[in-house]
């Protein structure tokens, strides 16, 4: 089915220039598979899609929060709306594995209304496999896939923790959604979740003064620990109703805000730097362990080689790399 | 032994029936009166209980299906032809669009000439459980349950004999839940309505006893008939203690426990389908055998349902294993067999305890509403289930002629195949959309957008939506009308799966074979497998989907499920986007011939005609043959109990698939 064949990359990139869906869908499982000569045809892939001209400026959004806060229906929302006015938006829902059997169940989540699939969103589930994080291994790539191809690209994960931090690493916005009434602003704190997300969004605002209450714990809770990471965002607690359409402007508002900002003060441009070292670095411990990756100067000499040559993708890196390591090993 | 007690009344003896049409029911109907019925169960067709015409896209293939059409006013009246409805007792099973088909119902009986206040019967109208367990819910749970206190108000009022819902623990046991489930959840819902009709301006507080007095019971009756007994007597208990504890009711007639019941189709076995005729002889015994806790109205299934629909003679047959519980043995003539008995005594309070418990569970939770919004009780019914499923599957749980007592002479009854179920004509569907068409061609349209004005006026004033409704009917609105007004207002629900939280259950031998061929499927692949399990059409039983769902799961595939009621794109396209490496579709409706042959059709022209599906229901011989030579890989039907042995397949399948 999927086997790596001489003429696929470029068939795939004159696919997913098209925008044909079976493209999206193979670029997909190409990006996802473990095997040696696929993981190769993928990285190749990943670099044709870096090299070309975006037919537009994609943006990555995170959407992440305790299960049963109401992601999925936020999420609805937000891509109902942005669809009906004319954006295309590719979407990667996450789910974890069973660790006992490895498997997964996905989906059960996105059932937008009015035929919305095909006109102009893509959503494809993923388990978490072995990752402590909560991320898909095929993340990152599936996102860069997404990204030659929608203007929008949503990541959604469940979970409390780890996967926050991985998440914040490839998204340009993260969003963290709250439950009114959880009582678990200081769970958030003390698992330091807090300190990642740019915007917070209490959902469920029909529940009225118990929405209003979060959300003041969580701006005071914000207000206490203060933002250490950038002066010129200070992230701000909406409120929204995904049930009742309400507030999901005001979301949207805020996200092209956090945008602008970002790209004017190059804030948005150093965190996808950031990124790619973290994807650089994760891809290459991961497949040739600690041991393979010193021999390439660790993480450090990971990010002097990417900010070495600005021209080259991150993917072209990588494949550049791991043949490093695999040619010092074959040497030694 | 003298008697001295009078003896019981026999319960309503019924057959819950209808398909094709309105007038293929009626026949049905007459015929069914005429040997001995007392009452009458309809069924509606999927597009009925989901609010659709027939003419409807998402209607096709399930018109006349597993029930009796019904489009409009025409179609009621023709339905109960020749049958004076003020002499009749009628149960609908009807819940997302209960509202409106009562509202038909008695605009039929005052065209007949019957006063709403003389009409006598049940409407099924007990949402919960459809969020649970039977999949035809439209309409968001608080919207829901506005509804179904509408019935209430306005039946209290205006039909006094009316019951206005059925709270259903019937369709939980399907879903898988034990005797205390059972109990818990069905009082957790019955507390959830009458909480919601309390809290009503146009409700009385006086009244309450009236309305407590007005809901009735609709239960499930399984093989283990002893313990349903307790079971039958614990609700008793509980239904009284609720009604004085948190409703302050003291009158004794009010606080009765009042219910129906239709034994258990679950335990049904397609294997030696003969040996089903007992099994529901003894799970009506269940149901009857205890004066204090007796069941008001029965219905049997039929011997065959787990092959396909059953035939006139099948269900013949059922109502007179009834006749002869009532009128041939001298079970009515004494008084209750277990007073005194500590045995039956201490089961049924051991059922109580437990019971009591997982009820405040739920009601601490925020109560049923609560527990279906965060999926508690769907989770709590897909683990049992999957624990019962195992139990059969190891043999721990017997079931004759299934998994133990195989071996089987030929039986005269399926030796002519297929001749053995009813077949639902084709041109069912056709007749009726033509129908529906002169129908909608005769009427006034004028007339009917007001009356639809009137519902959304009413719908959104807050006002009882049922005098509109009986308006509606009357100026010839449509149910697929009515329902798309309530769409409007209220928005459309989905439901949580409940597959995503359950906990892995399987171990073992088996367990560890199987997880380890689909990790060396995975190292062949490149990354695991992934299934697409699809529940297309509007058939909403769900169970068989979501133990394939879990026990891949614990298989070690990756399992992409998205819930009911999808539309053939949308499941194909679900296959394209996720990537997947085999598709699976429930269908348990009859619809599967036309919907999964569109399904592959649409694969085709993605470029997916290799991409293998599997196929699971209520599938007779002769479709599956069909199925099969359209290009299916395989299909399992409910004798297929054995899911190891289908993960086994799926890997040989994909494997294949893959070379």
């Amino acid at each position: 089915m999927s086997q790596a064949s001489p003429g696929q990359v470029t068939r795939l990139l004159e696919g997913l220039a098209a925008g044909d869906r079976g493209a999206i869908s193979e670029a997909l499982n190409l990006v996802d598979d473990r095997r040696s000569e696929q993981r190769e045809a993928a990285l190749e892939l990943l670099d044709g899609l870096a090299r070309r001209e975006a037919p537009h400026d994609p943006y990555r959004v995170g959407i992440t929060g305790a299960p049963g806060a109401g992601k999925s229906s936020l999420l609805n929302a937000l891509v109902e709306t942005l669809r009906d006015a004319g954006s295309g938006i590719g979407i990667i829902a996450v789910d974890p594995s069973s660790q006992r059997s490895g498997g997964a169940l996905l989906g059960d989540r996105m059932r937008l209304s009015g035929g919305a699939r095909e006109s102009g969103v893509f959503l494809r589930s993923m388990a978490a496999r072995d990752r402590l994080g909560g991320l898909a291994d095929a993340t990152q790539a599936g996102a860069a896939v997404l990204s030659s191809v929608f203007e929008w690209v949503f990541i959604e994960t469940v979970g409390i923790g780890q996967s926050e931090c991985e998440v914040a690493q490839l998204v340009d916005t993260l969003v963290f959604v709250a439950q009114p009434g959880a009582g678990d602003t200081l769970q958030f704190m003390k698992a330091g979740i807090l300190e990642l997300p740019d915007i917070f969004v209490v959902n469920k605002s029909d529940t009225g003064p118990v929405a209003e209450r979060t959300r003041n714990e969580l701006a005071s809770t914000l207000g206490l620990t203060g933002d250490v990471r950038d002066e010129t965002w200070r992230p701000p607690v909406l409120l929204a109703s995904a049930r009742d359409r309400v507030g999901i402007d005001d979301l949207l508002a805020t996200i092209e805000r956090h945008r602008a900002g970002g790209r004017k003060s190059g804030r948005l441009e150093a965190r996808r730097r950031a990124g790619q070292v973290a994807f650089a670095v994760e891809s290459l411990a991961r497949r040739y362990g600690e041991y393979g990756l010193e021999r390439v100067g660790g993480a450090q000499g990971v990010a002097d080689r990417l900010a070495s040559s600005p021209d080259g993708s991150v993917f072209a890196a990588v494949l550049d790399l791991g043949r490093e390591i695999e040619g010092g090993r074959a040497g030694s | 032994m003298p008697n001295l007690q009078e003896p019981d009344r026999p319960w309503l003896i019924r057959t819950y029936s209808g398909h094709s049409s309105a007038r293929a029911s009626n026949e049905l109907y007459r015929g069914n009166l005429a040997s001995g019925q007392t009452g009458l169960s309809v069924a509606f067709d999927l597009p009925t209980q989901t609010g659709y015409d027939s003419d409807h896209p998402l209607a096709r293939g399930e018109v006349g299906k597993v029930g009796v059409p019904i489009c409009h006013i025409d179609d009621m009246e023709t339905l109960f032809d020749q049958i004076p409805l003020d002499r009749m007792n009628t149960s609908m099973t009807i819940n997302a669009t209960a509202a409106w088909l009562l509202a038909l119902y008695v605009a039929a009986a005052e065209r007949q000439g019957v006063s709403p206040d003389a009409l006598q019967g049940t409407t099924q109208n007990d949402i919960i459980k459809e969020y649970l367990s039977r999949g035809t819910y439209v309409f968001p749970p608080e919207a829901s349950i506005r509804m179904t206190s509408d019935v209430v108000a306005f039946t209290v009022a205006g039909i006094p004999k009316w019951n206005p819902i059925n709270i259903c623990s019937y369709h939980l046991q399907e879903a898988g839940a034990t005797p205390v489930q059972e109990i818990a959840f069905a009082m957790a819902n019955a507390v959830a309505v009458l909480d919601a009709v309390r809290a009503r301006d146009d409700v009385p507080e006086a009244t309450l006893g009236r309305v407590f007095g007005r809901i009735s019971f609709f239960l499930n009756a399984g093989i283990r008939f002893v313990e349903e007994t307790c079971k039958c007597r614990a609700m008793t208990a509980l239904w009284s203690e609720l009604g004085r504890e948190r409703y302050g009711i003291d009158d004794e007639r009010m606080l009765r426990f009042r219910y129906g019941v239709q034994v258990n189709s679950l335990g049904l076995a397609e294997a030696q389908p003969e040996n089903n005729i007992v099994r529901i002889a003894l799970e009506a015994l269940g149901v009857t055998l205890s004066r204090d806790a007796r069941t008001r109205s029965l219905q049997l299934p039929a011997w065959n349902e787990a092959l396909g629909l059953p035939r006139p003679w099948d269900q013949q047959l059922s109502l007179r294993t009834q006749q002869i519980l009532a009128y041939e043995t001298d079970l009515l003539e004494y008084p209750d067999l277990f007073e005194g008995s500590h045995v039956v005594e201490a089961r049924t309070e051991e059922l109580l305890a437990a019971a009591r418990n997982e009820l405040q569970k739920v009601l601490e939770m925020g109560g049923a509403v609560s527990a279906v919004e965060n999926a508690y009780m769907k989770q709590a019914l897909v683990e049992s289930h999957t624990l019962r499923i195992r139990a059969i599957e190891r043999g721990e749980q017997i079931v004759v002629g299934v998994n133990r007592f195989e071996e089987t002479a030929d039986s005269p009854l399926t030796a002519d195949g297929d001749a053995s179920i009813l077949k639902v004509d084709d041109s069912a569907e056709r007749e009726q959309i033509e129908r529906l068409l002169g129908f909608r061609g005769a009427r006034s349209d004028g007339d009917a957008q007001a009356a639809r004005q009137g519902v959304e006026d009413a719908l959104k004033n807050g006002d009882n939506v049922m005098p509109a409704s009986i308006r509606a009917a009357h100026a010839g609105v449509t149910t697929g009308e009515w329902a798309d007004t309530l769409r409007r207002v209220f928005g459309e629900y989905r439901a949580p799966t409940g597959v995503g939280a359950a906990r892995v259950t399987a171990s073992g031998e088996g367990t560890a074979t199987l997880r380890s061929r689909v990790d060396a499927l995975s190292d062949d692949l490149g990354r695991r497998p992934k299934i697409l399990v699809g529940k297309p059409g509007l058939d909403g039983h769900s169970n068989g989907a979501e133990q394939i769902a879990v026990k891949a799961r614990d298989s070690g595939m990756e399992v992409v499920y998205d819930g009911i009621r999808l539309t053939p794109e949308e499941i194909v396209q679900s296959a394209r986007d996720e990537g997947v490496h085999v598709v699976g579709l429930s269908i348990l409706s009859g619809s599967h011939s036309l919907l999964v042959r569109d399904i592959l059709q649409r694969l085709d022209k993605e470029g997916l005609g290799d991409l293998p599906v599997i196929v699971g229901g209520i599938i007779p011989d002769d479709d599956a043959a069909g199925l099969l030579a359209a290009g299916v890989k395989r299909v399992y039907t409910p004798k297929d109990f054995d899911l190891s042995r289908i993960m086994g397949d799926i890997v040989d399948i994909v494997g294949e698939a893959t070379r």
